[in-house]
C-alpha cells in the first residue's frame, strides 16, 4: 500500500462507464427509442473508451498487474504518445465524450459514470500522473567470462551422503577436495 | 477423486440453493405482474414490466443478504455456537468474504436487467402520451386520472417533457440514479487491484452503501409501479372491457372507468431485518473500541516488522485469531486488521506488523522506531482494538495430524499456535488431542526469519529438554537467494547449526515438493484426519487445495483450510 494513484481508480471507473455507455446505446439502437441518434453515439464512444482504457497504465511504485491480451492495445495507445500519456488531456476528452449521452435516457447513466471518471483523472493530472506503457522486459543477454564458452549444465557430482558427512577435521579421508579453504571453527 | 464432498460440499450446496432461491423469485416475480390487475399496464408496457419487476425481487432479496456476511461480531458469535455441533458449517463461516462478493455480483447483474427493462417503460410510456389518438388504447389509458390526479395509470402526466426529465423529477427515477451510482462506484473501487493497493480509497468508497441503503429504501415510495384497484377490477373486467375503451364509464354500458393506484413500497420489509442487525454490528464494534488498551512493549525487528505488546482488560482469545487497530493519532477513520502472534496463555495480546505503507509508517513513528531513547510508557499513542475475530487456525487443535503451511508474513497466525501448543503441552500438563504438528514456511528473504527463528529456536531447546523432539517437525523453505548467500551457504553445509536461523533442522531451498510430503504424512498417520491451514498467497491455496483432494484416499483425510485477508 502506498500513497493513491488516482490513474488506477480512474482507468477502473472509465472502462466501467464506457461499457455501460455502450450498453445504453445498444439497448437505444435496439429498441427505436426517440433519440436514437444519441444511442448510436454511445455505442461508439463507450466502445472507443472501452478500447482506450483496456490497457493499464504501468504503475509509479509497485508492480503493474496487466489485463489479459493487453498488449496489443497497449501498442496502440502508446503509438499516439502525448495525447494519451497526459492526463488532461484525457480528463478533457472524457468529459466531452460524455456530453451527448445526457439527452438521451438509455445513455444517461453512460454519461455520468465518465464524466466521474473524467474528474478522477483530473485528479490525477493535478498530482502530476501519466499514462507509462507496461513493456515486456527484454533480459540482457547474461554475461559470461570470455575463457568459458559454456557454463556446465548440471551440477557437479557429489560423493553419496555418507562419504560427504566427513567433518572437517578429517580432509585426508573426505572422498573429494572442498572448493574452499574449510577452518575447524567457522 | 479424493474427497472434494468433505472440503467443498457445504459451499456448493449453500450457493445452489441461494441460485434457487433468485431463479425462483425471478419467475414467481415475472408471473405475478401478468395476471388481470396489471393488463393495462401491460397494455402500454407489454412484457417490460415484469421484466422490471423480476430482478427486483431478486434486488430485495440479495440486498438483504448482502450486509450479512460483513457483521464480522456477529458471525464470530455464530462460529462460536455452530462449531460444538459441526465443525463443517463452522468453517462455512470463514468464507464470508466471498459469499458478499457473489452476492454484489448477483446485485450488478439484477441491476442491468432492472434499468434495460425500465428504459424500455419509460419509452412506452413516453410514447403513449406522444400519440395523441383518441382511438388508441394507450393513450386512452394515459390520459385516466387527469382530473384527481391520484387514479392515474401513466407516471409520466404530461406529452411535453421527455424521458430524461421525468427521471430527474420522479422519486423512483432520482433515487435509482443515485443508488447505481453508488453501485458502480464501489464496485469499481473494489476490483482486486484498487482494493489490495489502496485499501483507504476501496474502505472510504464503500461506505457509499449507506447513500445504497437509503435510496433503496425511498425508491418504492413514489408508487410509480401501477396496476388497477381490486375493487376495479371487480366492477371492470379487463378481459370483457378493453375493446370497448371508447365507451368506458359512458350511459348504457357496464364498463366503469377503470382506476389505478401503485404499490405499496415493498423494500423495507426486506432489507430493515439486515439493516438494524449491522448498525448494532458497528455499535458493538465502537463499544468494544472504546476498551483501553495499554501497550506494554515495542521490539522492533529487522526486514521492517514492528511487534507491539499490549494490554486489554478481559480480552480472551484463542489461537491464530486477528484484531483490528485503529490508531486515533494517525487515523480515526482507519481500522487495519492484523493476526495476533500471542497465545491465549499469555498474559499480554502481540501483533508483528509489517511496515508497508503510511499507517503501518506512522505507527512505527509514533511507536518510536526511529529514536535511540528509550520511550516512557506514557508517550506511547493510544490505540483501540476490535476483536478478536476467528479464522481457521481455532481448529488447529481439533486435528490428530496437522500441517501448517505459511508463506512470507503468512506465518504469522503459526506463530500463536506454536506458542500455544508449547503452553499446553509443558506448563499445564493438559492431554493434547494434537499428536503431531507439521510446519512448513516458505519465505523470500533470510532476514525475514530473524523474529520467528528466534521463537523456533527456544522451542526447539525446550522441545529437546523435554526429550518430545518429534512432536513438532518443521521445515523451513528459502524460496529465493543471491549467488553470493548461495556461496555461502555451500560452505557452511558441514555445520551442525543451520546458517541462516541457528535451528538444528536446516534450512531448505527451493520450494517443496508437496506431492511427497502428502504422500509420506498419508503414510505415516493412515486412517487419521491431517488438517491442513495455510496462511499464504492464492497460488498456493490452489495447489494445496488440489493437492489435498488428490491424497484424501481411503483411511487418511486431508482438510484444507485457508485463510488470508
Amino acid at each position: 500500500m502506498g500513497k493513491i494513484e488516482w490513474a488506477m481508480w480512474a482507468n477502473e471507473q472509465a472502462l466501467a462507464a464506457g461499457l455501460i455507455y455502450a450498453t445504453g446505446g445498444i439497448v437505444g439502437v435496439a429498441g427505436q427509442f426517440r433519440g436514437w441518434q444519441f444511442a448510436c453515439f454511445g455505442i461508439a464512444a463507450g466502445v472507443f473508451v472501452c478500447l482506450l482504457e483496456y490497457p493499464r497504465s504501468k504503475r509509479g511504485k509497485g508492480t503493474s498487474v496487466e489485463r489479459t491480451g493487453q498488449y496489443c492495445f497497449t501498442v496502440c495507445v502508446k503509438a499516439f504518445g502525448p495525447l494519451t500519456r497526459n492526463y488532461y488531456i484525457r480528463a478533457f476528452l472524457h468529459a466531452t465524450l460524455c456530453v451527448p449521452g445526457g439527452f438521451m435516457l438509455a445513455t444517461v447513466l453512460g454519461c455520468v459514470c465518465l464524466g466521474i471518471a473524467s474528474l478522477i483523472y483530473l485528479t490525477a493530472a493535478i498530482h502530476g500522473e501519466h499514462w507509462e506503457p507496461i513493456l515486456p522486459r527484454r533480459e540482457p543477454p547474461k554475461r559470461v567470462g570470455d575463457s568459458i564458452k559454456e557454463p556446465p549444465q548440471n551440477p557437479p557430482p557429489r560423493p553419496p551422503p555418507e562419504l560427504r558427512r566427513k567433518k572437517a577435521d578429517k580432509l585426508e579421508a573426505a572422498a573429494y577436495d572442498n572448493p574452499m579453504s574449510v577452518t575447524v571453527s567457522e | 477423486m479424493g474427497n472434494f464432498a468433505a472440503n467443498e460440499g457445504l459451499s456448493i450446496f449453500v450457493i445452489l440453493v441461494w441460485l434457487g432461491i433468485n431463479v425462483f423469485l425471478f419467475v414467481y416475480f415475472y408471473l405475478a405482474f401478468l395476471i388481470e390487475r396489471y393488463y393495462y399496464t401491460r397494455v402500454i408496457l407489454g412484457h417490460a414490466l415484469s421484466w422490471a419487476r423480476a430482478p427486483a425481487a431478486c434486488l430485495n432479496f440479495n440486498c438483504m443478504l448482502i450486509l450479512l456476511p460483513v457483521c464480522r461480531n456477529l458471525l464470530s458469535f455464530l462460529r462460536g455456537s455452530i462449531q460444538y455441533c459441526s465443525r463443517t458449517a463452522a468453517r462455512q463461516l470463514d468464507r464470508n468474504l466471498t459469499f458478499h462478493k457473489l452476492v454484489a455480483y448477483m446485485i450488478a447483474f439484477h441491476t442491468a436487467i432492472h434499468i434495460i427493462a425500465h428504459l424500455f417503460n419509460f419509452e412506452r410510456f413516453m410514447d403513449s402520451q406522444l400519440m395523441i389518438n383518441s382511438s388508441y388504447l394507450p393513450y386512452v389509458l394515459s390520459q385516466m386520472g387527469n382530473n384527481d390526479n391520484r387514479s392515474y395509470l401513466n407516471p409520466i402526466r404530461t406529452n411535453e417533457t421527455n424521458p430524461t426529465i421525468v427521471m430527474f423529477t420522479t422519486i423512483a427515477g432520482l433515487t435509482g440514479v443515485v443508488i447505481t451510482l453508488a453501485l458502480i462506484l464501489i464496485i469499481t473501487s473494489s476490483m482486486e487491484v484498487i482494493r489490495r493497493s489502496y485499501f483507504e480509497v476501496f474502505w472510504f468508497t464503500h461506505h457509499l452503501f449507506i447513500l445504497f441503503f437509503i435510496g433503496l429504501v425511498l425508491h418504492g415510495v413514489g408508487r410509480i409501479v401501477r396496476g388497477q384497484t381490486l375493487e376495479s377490477v371487480k366492477v371492470h373486467n379487463p378481459d370483457e372491457c378493453h375493446s370497448q375503451f371508447e365507451t368506458w364509464g359512458k350511459n348504457g354500458t357496464n364498463c366503469p372507468e377503470p382506476v389505478f393506484a401503485g404499490n405499496p413500497p415493498m423494500t423495507w420489509k426486506w432489507v430493515v431485518g439486515p439493516m438494524i442487525l449491522y448498525v448494532c454490528e458497528r455499535l458493538v464494534r465502537f463499544y468494544r473500541s472504546q476498551q483501553k488498551v495499554v501497550i506494554t512493549k515495542v521490539v522492533m525487528h529487522p526486514s521492517k516488522t514492528l511487534e507491539l505488546q499490549m494490554k486489554k482488560k478481559g480480552f480472551k482469545m484463542e489461537v491464530g485469531q486477528y484484531v483490528f487497530i485503529q490508531c486515533p493519532s494517525i487515523s480515526q477513520l482507519e481500522w487495519h486488521p492484523f493476526t495476533l502472534t500471542s497465545a491465549p496463555e499469555e498474559d499480554h495480546l502481540s501483533v508483528h506488523i509489517r511496515i508497508v505503507g503510511d499507517w503501518t509508517q506512522a505507527l512505527y513513528t509514533a511507536c518510536g522506531g526511529d529514536k535511540t531513547v528509550v520511550m516512557d510508557a506514557w508517550t506511547l499513542p493510544k490505540v483501540a482494538v476490535d476483536g478478536p475475530f476467528g479464522t481457521a487456525s481455532e481448529d488447529v487443535f481439533r486435528y490428530e495430524v496437522v500441517m501448517l503451511v505459511g508463506a512470507g508474513i503468512g506465518v504469522t497466525p503459526f506463530a500463536s499456535v506454536l506458542k500455544s501448543v508449547w503452553y499446553k503441552h509443558v506448563q499445564e500438563n493438559k492431554n493434547v488431542f494434537t499428536k503431531k504438528i507439521y510446519f512448513y514456511w516458505l519465505c523470500p528473504e533470510t532476514q525475514a526469519f530473524e523474529w520467528f527463528a528466534d521463537l523456533l529456536q527456544s522451542l526447539e531447546r525446550q522441545m529437546m529438554e523435554k526429550d518430545i523432539s518429534d512432536f513438532l517437525s518443521y521445515n523451513i523453505y528459502l524460496t529465493r537467494w543471491k549467488d553470493a548467500e548461495a556461496a555461502h551457504f555451500r560452505v557452511q553445509y558441514e555445520a551442525e547449526d543451520d546458517p541462516i536461523t541457528g535451528l538444528k533442522q536446516k534450512t531448505l531451498y527451493g520450494k517443496p515438493n508437496w506431492d511427497n510430503e502428502f504422500s509420506a504424512i498419508a503414510t505415516q498417520h493412515p486412517g487419521s484426519k491431517v488438517g491442513v491451514f495455510l496462511c499464504g498467497p492464492m497460488a498456493l491455496a490452489t495447489a494445496l487445495g488440489k493437492q489435498c483432494i488428490s491424497h484424501t484416499e481411503s483411511g487418511t483425510e486431508f482438510i484444507f483450510n485457508k485463510e488470508n485477508f
